[in-house]
């Protein structure tokens, strides 16, 4: 299934507006917290992330991302628990030096730099999970929609 | 270097004689010309067919935790890191291992041969001088000409865990490290890009990258797994980067740069380039390169409380 083709909302006038779609990784015990936090305290943010729950950080295989991004987001939030405040008590430590080898790697072969983003947000932090979302859809839209992990024209992606 | 050969032969005679080992895992003569292959010595008659010269270029370290019993390898700078990992990662048992040092001044990359002169019909080497007989013309190199790009830039020729050392040792280049790297770096995104771009258009996901690595042993591959079914099987340059990247990233702090991959691609894919910027990351952001101390713990196995954290989102 290509992402969010579910998800299209009908209420919606039909705009020509670039509306990213973004898979969000963010772990069950701060980063999904703090997005219920968000809708709890009712802080408006972009509709654009599509939320995948995930026990840890650390669980995030970077294979995860490089899927997503075939499988047709336009970006990719990965968020976990601050450095410290891990439930696991290492998990987010061992996902940071993974996190920084991903983003580097993708860099490198030529991926945009805004397309994969990763964060720290806890449980507390409602208002920042909302921020890191508009800062992040911001960026993606301004990239406009992936055309596969590289930007090339000639339908180098993935049909699944 | 004929002393080498008989020096290696010998040791290998001893071993087996006296019961120390159950194979001995070393090079013959291959079938093709400038290619040596993996030959499993198990009795002191067979001894004979083992060699040592340029054209050893596979990573034995591939062939040891799927070989059963005790066994002594012929290794150089590379394979000896490789062994390293593998013991790091409990797939080598100390114990059950041999390990017959040899320095390397590196080994042959026929590609780069067989641009100029077509498919090699036969070859000689002596004294450092190659003579090539080609489908398309004869031609002689020195042996700088045809060094694989691997071994320009090695700076561990000399094993790093051995049992015995045979032969001299070989001075380390004093190159500065990853400057190939660093090169790709400076160039712009989309130079970069397009660079990747043709790499990956050229891969055919033969796997042969894969087979012959030493630290790629998982028993079930992602690339085969059905579920979850992590690429689709169409072989286009997002599919095939994806195979690499996680490829690369699945040997990120593991792999020793031995270039096995980049020799074994049919396609002449640069494979390394990926591999490279892996560990020139790991070298600089924890400082760690793999395989060269058993005692070091590998790098994504542990974790500081200042890793950099630049990668992070501003808000």
């Amino acid at each position: 299934m290509i992402m969010g083709e579910s998800q299209v909302d009908m209420n919606q006038p039909n705009t020509n507006v670039f509306k990213p779609k973004i898979a969000a990784f963010l772990c069950n015990w701060c980063s999904y917290a703090g997005a219920d936090l968000a809708g709890v305290g009712r802080i408006q943010y972009p509709a654009s992330i599509r939320t995948i729950r995930v026990p840890c950080s650390g669980r995030i295989n970077p294979l995860y991302i490089l899927k997503a991004m075939a499988n047709g987001a336009d970006g990719v939030l990965v968020s976990g628990c601050h450095p410290g405040d891990c439930h696991y008590i290492s998990g987010n430590y061992v996902a940071r030096r993974k996190f920084a080898l991903i983003q580097s790697l993708l860099k490198h072969v030529g991926l945009e730099d805004d397309r994969v983003n990763f964060s720290w947000v806890s449980a507390a932090e409602g208002g920042r999970f909302a921020e890191v979302v508009k800062g992040v859809t911001e960026r993606v839209s301004a990239l406009g929609p992936n055309k596969g992990i590289f930007t090339v024209d000639d339908g180098g992606a993935t049909d699944e | 270097m004929n002393d080498l050969i008989n020096n290696i032969r010998e040791t290998a005679r001893q071993l087996l004689t006296d019961g120390k080992v159950d194979v001995v895992i070393g090079y013959e003569k291959g079938s093709l010309p400038l290619k040596a292959t993996p030959c499993f010595v198990r009795t002191p008659q067979d001894v004979e067919r083992l060699i040592w010269d340029a054209t050893c270029e596979n990573n034995l370290a591939t062939y040891v935790a799927q070989t059963a019993g005790k066994k002594a390898i012929v290794a150089k700078g590379c394979d000896s890191r490789a062994l390293v990992v593998l013991m790091q990662e409990n797939q080598v048992v100390r114990d059950d291992l041999y390990i017959i040092g040899v320095s390397c001044q590196g080994v042959i990359n026929k590609k780069i041969i067989e641009i100029q002169t077509g498919e090699i019909i036969e070859a000689t080497i002596t004294d450092g001088k190659i003579s090539v007989k080609g489908m398309e013309g004869s031609k002689e190199f020195s042996f700088a000409e045809v060094k694989d790009a691997t071994c320009q830039t090695c700076r561990y020729p000399n094993p790093v865990i051995e049992d015995i050392h045979l032969g001299g040792t070989v001075n380390v280049s004093q190159s500065t490290p990853f400057a190939d790297v660093i090169e790709m770096e400076n160039k712009s995104d989309s130079e970069r890009q397009a660079y990747f771009n043709e790499q990956m258009s050229k891969c055919i996901r033969c796997y042969a990258c894969r087979n012959a690595c030493p630290m790629c042993y998982c028993p079930e591959c992602f690339v085969d797994c059905n579920s979850p079914k992590w690429l689709t099987g169409g072989v286009d340059r997002s599919e095939n980067l994806m195979f690499q990247a996680g490829r690369v990233l699945h040997l990120a702090g593991r792999c020793v740069d031995c270039g096995a991959c980049t020799r074994a691609c049919p396609q002449g894919v640069d494979i390394r380039a990926m591999n490279r910027k892996s560990a020139k990351d790991v070298l600089v952001m924890y400082n760690h390169e793999a395989g060269i101390s058993e005692d070091i713990q590998p790098a994504l196995n542990v974790y500081s409380a200042d890793d950099p954290e630049a990668f992070l989102v501003k808000e």
